[in-house]
């Protein structure tokens, strides 16, 4: 594990050189420790892949006092179980009409769509990171077989709730916005509604698992087409 | 509730509280004002609430109506400001009645005013901010820059007696800067002589400079980094890219991302370099956070000394 500076007011924290469930594991106990014995001083945290970026208040704190306060909050996190953290189904309607891009990942391994729709629903994905726009879950990892790089000439318009892979993630895109993900389906559940609370139905470090619906269900469930 | 009508809402005119903090694990950016300086003045002037909601005015052009009689004063950058068509000056507390209007021209040096209120404006908060993030459609009224017609309410009353800034105490906004900033993230993936590259030579704004980051021009510095994992961007971060150019990152960037990173920009001076304009210069210059913090301490304690006159 490595401590290096941010910023003036900012750490990050490096605790490997890739990703895996254990030291995301890790990283969400960090942030537990850090939350309970900090919570004066720090103002943010981003847990993300393999690190973990804190922001403090200098009007509180400084970078030495916080340092050593961090240094503490970092032990005793390998005890922690990888399987901790909230296990999150969300319901997807793919199909050809709601996921464009199934069709091409399915030619690249020389398998059918309905084996893709399969392999994208065996995995357990833990949420690595949230960012890029509020309510953005980066979901690792995809089975190799369905990976599939980023459009070359992203869309304009992605509909708010299509499920998308990128390499070895997936996502559900929380908004309507310009995207260059794979879409393969739509999913009905609001991953970010500002007028909510929690705003959000997952959170980092959680475990998500994906299940069919029928187009009928997608539309009872409030998706839109 | 009354307060200002706004007859022309000028090229982005934004409402800003100081910031959203403690929302970056929603993946919400943090908003508020590019110059926390000149903000923070405003709030001092009319002395207001540290963290009351001003009106950040980007290169000027707005103009509005006041409903009610309050007090307000007008800080940042250099424009030609008008009351009922009379000049007026900035950084001066003065009062507005029912039906005056109020101006604010062009910007002539800086490019960012920012109007406070006595009180400031009375605006919701959501995720614990007032900050307009127009890109996630939070904060502000409805998330969006200030349109003709919008109503900012306040609910101030006129200040009993009125103060000014003295010149001297005052920022001053020029063409070249010199940028603090604090090495760290991936700066050892920098060689030595790409890092001295980086730090002796300008740079220059080109005209992608907006609320989330300013895309400078000038040498071309490369890392030895090939592929890196997204991490927490932190205020101020200079990113550098395939192409060798530095981003600065400024208050409404991404919270994550995967490009090398040599350092942060204090704050004192991402506020400088938010008011700077195309084709303006600036050298990067490293500084050890012992160094950062005493500048932080020195400027809070300045901020803190500098006494406000009477007019």
């Amino acid at each position: 594990m490595r401590i290096e500076i941010a910023g003036q007011n900012a750490f990050i924290v490096y605790f490997a050189e890739q990703t895996s469930a254990a030291v995301s594991a890790q990283i969400q106990a960090a942030v537990t420790n850090i939350l309970a014995s900090m919570q004066d001083s720090i103002v943010d945290l981003v847990p993300s892949y393999a690190s973990l970026l804190v922001i403090f208040d200098l009007d509180r704190s400084d970078h030495f006092a916080v340092k050593q306060q961090l240094r503490a909050a970092l032990t005793n996190l390998d005890s922690v179980d990888a399987s901790a953290g909230s296990l999150v189904t969300l319901p997807v309607y793919y199909s050809a009409e709601s996921g464009p891009d199934l069709e091409v990942i399915a030619a690249r391994s020389n398998i059918g769509i309905d084996d893709v729709i399969e392999i994208h629903q065996q995995q357990e994905y833990r949420v690595y990171a949230i960012g890029f726009a509020p309510g953005f879950a980066y979901l690792g990892e995809v089975d190799e077989r369905i990976a599939a790089p980023r459009l070359a000439t992203p869309r304009q318009k992605v509909p708010r709730g299509a499920v998308a892979i990128a390499d070895r993630q997936t996502a559900v895109y929380p908004a309507v916005s310009p995207g260059g993900w794979n879409l393969i389906g739509l999913c009905p559940t609001r991953m970010f509604d500002p007028g909510k609370n929690p705003s959000m139905p997952v959170q980092v470090g959680d475990r998500i698992r994906f299940s069919a619906i029928s187009r009928d269900e997608y539309i009872d469930q409030g998706g839109e087409l | 509730m009354s307060g200002l009508l706004v007859k022309q809402p000028g090229l982005l005119s934004l409402l800003h509280d100081r910031g959203r903090y403690g929302a970056h694990n929603l993946g919400l950016t943090t908003g508020g004002p590019l110059d926390g300086l000149a903000f923070d003045w405003a709030n001092r002037l009319l002395g207001n609430d540290v963290n009351a909601t001003c009106l950040e005015i980007s290169f000027g052009g707005l103009v509005i109506e006041a409903e009610r009689n309050t007090s307000f004063v007008i800080t940042g950058a250099i424009a030609p400001c008008k009351l009922n068509d009379e000049t007026i000056a900035q950084w001066c507390t003065q009062d507005i009645k029912t039906g005056d209007k109020l101006e604010i021209g062009f910007t002539s040096a800086g490019t960012r005013c920012y109007l406070a209120v006595s009180g400031g404006f009375d605006i919701a908060p959501s995720f614990g901010s007032s900050s307009t993030v127009v890109r996630e459609k939070i904060g502000g009224l409805n998330g969006d820059k200030l349109q003709s017609s919008d109503h900012l309410p306040c609910s101030g009353d006129s200040l009993a007696a009125h103060c000014f800034l003295a010149e001297v105490d005052r920022p001053v906004y020029a063409d070249f800067a010199r940028l603090r900033v604090v090495p760290g993230y991936q700066q050892a993936a920098f060689e030595p002589l790409q890092q001295w590259r980086f730090f002796n030579t300008e740079y220059r704004l080109t005209e992608r400079c907006d609320r989330m980051g300013f895309r400078l021009e000038g040498e071309i510095v490369h890392s030895n980094m090939v592929g890196m994992l997204s991490e927490g961007i932190c205020h101020g971060a200079i990113q550098i890219p395939a192409d060798g150019q530095p981003i600065v990152l400024m208050n409404d960037r991404q919270t994550i991302g995967g490009y090398p990173k040599i350092g942060a920009v204090i704050p004192r001076d991402t506020a400088v370099l938010s008011q700077m304009t195309p084709g303006t210069q600036v050298r990067f210059e490293a500084i050890s956070i012992e160094q950062a913090h005493n500048i932080h301490c020195l400027e809070k304690a300045r901020f803190e000394r500098s006494s406000l006159q009477p007019c």
